[in-house]
């Protein structure tokens, strides 16, 4: 219990449980050019922390996920640089040693509850093998702790649920056994990719309440991955903005909403539908898409779609100005140069 | 589940009613008809006339067929004029079942037995050696004509290298008891050790034949579901538990993969009657394959209504089997 109650109070504890540096993932199809996914991404997460990873689809946010969980196919891709997870680099592991931490010191929640769950398992089967891999219990021990986590996480009639089938269940109910499942085995740190990106609005606020409550239970860090900077409002202590395979913004929360200084998090900012804005009043955008980008190494990806261009965005590469806990990557930042 | 059952099996009564009816009046339109078969061509119209209306043929088609519907419900379908001249259909295609069942089972369990692991491991090892060897070995299975491979089979083993027996299910000679028609099975049952063997023996060749078309379907179709499972995100979601590769193969990706599989496997066992008429008869083994074809050659009309009704019977029960495997391997068709 010490344990649980010296990461509940996380904000001074220094040491980050996870340190990712200069994180690169290169796709490689034959015949096809090398393809940067994830371009010199570092981003520290410390034990209890939430720390949100946001973009719009294709800025790298998933494959960085799945790269520091060792999930990417083997074939056809590179991963470079580090992620340090309590004292180890993940990325140097043996197969082996990477599993038996999947699933018991790491575990992630998915963007699509069905699809992510077997068709032809039961939930409860679902939830006992990971007890049974990571925790050596029998199958008939594991199964009152997994009626108990389906309580935890808000399924009504847990053990009738057991024996259900996923498709007998409705999509909130899934997300939620999906989040009993990752946290079956009480790991350090949970990596949610859009778990919220499936449902329905309200169903979204039930999971993202659940999942900060269990946050503040079990003092376990959060990376959240996501497009939508309401989840991000509501849950996160750091947010990294991802932009072409880099991270371009970082700060915490407040700063971050208050004060963007790169013109795409204020971009993504102005794309949120406001409820009090004026009947017919038209969305705001950010203009083109990550298809318009230019390479990193000679630009800014995002300099032909950016509302701040200036001459340099276009012939030299922005460098990162700040540090592991705030700074940005642009010439040109809102509210001017510090 | 027993609902569905009687369901099914009362659908089929329809899908055989109907059949029935198809076969009847198909056979009835081929060339030549049972005066001529029995009679032969050279006869004069006056007796051609009176065989006709001794066996009721003079009458409109589907008052003959309600008469033979009359009687095949009694289990009477007439009697055999040429694989067996004066035996009953029926039971000229009772005696016939065992043998082509015996060698079906054994050809479908060398088809799934070696179809299903070898497409598993090279849906693991895409592109690999053992990848393109079993997929260009399948090819060629599916490609060459069953009768083809048999042949070749019966020149080299039998003929050339003298290594099987070439043809027959059990030596003349051998005096072996009879309990289910199913030779291996009876030299078991009786423990005639060596009447088993030599019918293994015999049965090695043709059910290596009839078994290549079956084998080469169920390995591709079992490479590709499992190639198709290994992209589901579930597969993904089992890895990041953690879960040992074993468990990931056999708890997730096969039992996931099996779906497609075990229809294929429904559809080959009904299609095996088709190869087993080829391999039956170039293996003189006396099974109904070799039945069926005889009749046809010989116009054989009561034993062809018998064969061509069973197979569509056989063909009727092994999708219901299929049927209540998939409820049984997929919970979504079993609650629905």
């Amino acid at each position: 219990m010490t344990q649980a109650q010296a990461t509940r109070h996380p904000r001074g504890a220094s040491e980050p449980l996870l340190s990712v540096r200069d994180l690169r993932v290169t796709f490689q199809r034959q015949g096809d050019a090398a393809f940067k996914a994830v371009d010199g991404v570092s981003f520290d997460v410390r034990p209890g922390q939430t720390v949100g990873l946001v973009g719009e689809s294709g800025c790298g946010k998933s494959v960085t996920s799945l790269a520091i969980m060792g999930l990417l196919p083997e074939r056809g891709n590179t991963v470079e640089g580090k992620a340090v997870f309590d004292g180890e680099d993940l990325l140097t592991l043996s197969p082996s040693a990477m599993r038996d931490r999947r699933g018991a010191e790491i575990a992630m929640i998915f963007q699509d509850p069905l699809s992510s769950l077997n068709p032809v398992i039961t939930i409860g089967r679902q939830v006992t093998e990971v007890m049974e891999r990571h925790q050596g219990l029998s199958r008939k021990q594991a199964t009152p702790k997994a009626r108990d986590l389906l309580e935890r996480v808000g399924i009504p009639d847990p053990k009738a649920r057991l024996v259900n089938y996923p498709h007998q269940l409705s999509g909130g109910m899934r997300q939620r056994a999906l989040i009993a499942m990752a946290l079956a085995c009480n790991p350090r740190l949970l990596i949610a990719d859009e778990p919220t990106t499936a449902l329905d609005v309200t169903i979204q606020a039930q999971i993202l309440a659940l999942l900060k409550e269990l946050v503040v239970d079990t003092g376990t860090a959060l990376v959240m991955i996501t497009h939508d900077l309401g989840v991000v409002a509501g849950l996160c202590d750091e947010v990294n903005v991802l932009y072409g395979g880099k991270v371009v913004e970082r700060g915490g929360r407040h700063g971050l909403f208050k004060r963007p200084r790169h013109p795409y998090t204020v971009g993504l900012l102005n794309s949120i539908p406001r409820l009090d804005a004026p009947l017919g009043e038209k969305l705001d955008p950010v203009p083109g898409s990550v298809a318009d980008n230019l390479p990193w190494a000679s630009a800014c990806a995002f300099a032909p779609r950016c509302s701040q261009v200036v001459d340099a965005c276009t012939s030299h590469t922005p460098e990162w100005e700040g540090d592991h806990v705030v700074g940005h990557r642009c010439f040109n930042p809102m509210g001017g140069t510090p | 589940m027993i609902r569905f059952v009687v369901r099914r099996l009362l659908q089929m009564c329809v899908v055989v009613l109907v059949l029935s009816m198809l076969v009847f009046a198909w056979l009835r339109s081929l060339p030549g008809g049972p005066v001529s078969a029995i009679l032969g061509e050279r006869q004069t119209p006056e007796r051609r006339a009176a065989l006709e209306a001794a066996l009721g043929l003079d009458q409109p088609l589907p008052v003959q067929y309600l008469k033979f519907l009359e009687r095949a419900l009694q289990g009477n379908f007439g009697v055999s004029t040429k694989v067996l001249p004066g035996e009953d259909a029926l039971q000229v295609f009772l005696d016939r079942l065992p043998a082509t069942i015996e060698l079906s089972f054994v050809a479908m369990v060398l088809a799934i037995a070696l179809g299903i692991p070898l497409g598993y491991l090279a849906a693991r090892r895409r592109g690999s050696v053992i990848d393109n060897g079993a997929v260009i070995f399948s090819l060629v299975g599916i490609a060459v004509p069953v009768f083809f491979t048999a042949f070749l089979l019966k020149y080299f083993f039998a003929v050339e290298w003298n290594l099987l027996p070439v043809s027959g299910r059990q030596s003349t000679g051998l005096d072996a008891t009879r309990i289910t028609g199913m030779f291996v099975l009876d030299g078991i049952l009786t423990r005639e050790w060596d009447a088993a063997w030599d019918a293994i023996k015999h049965l090695i060749l043709p059910a290596v034949a009839l078994a290549t078309i079956p084998f080469a379907v169920i390995f591709r179709i079992t490479r590709a579901a499992v190639l198709d499972v290994l992209d589901e995100d579930y597969v993904r979601t089992a890895e990041a538990k953690g879960l040992t590769t074993r468990v990931i193969r056999a708890r997730h990706v096969l039992r996931n993969a099996m779906l497609p599989v075990v229809t294929t496997i429904g559809l080959q066992i009904g299609g095996l009657l088709a190869g087993a008429v080829l391999t039956e008869t170039v293996f003189s083994f006396r099974g109904v394959g070799d039945a069926l074809a005889t009749a046809f050659r010989d116009k054989d009309y009561p034993v062809l209504q018998v064969l061509i009704l069973a197979a569509a019977v056989i063909y009727v029960l092994v999708n219901l089997l299929v049927d209540i495997a998939y409820a049984v391997i997929d919970p979504r068709i079993r609650t629905r």
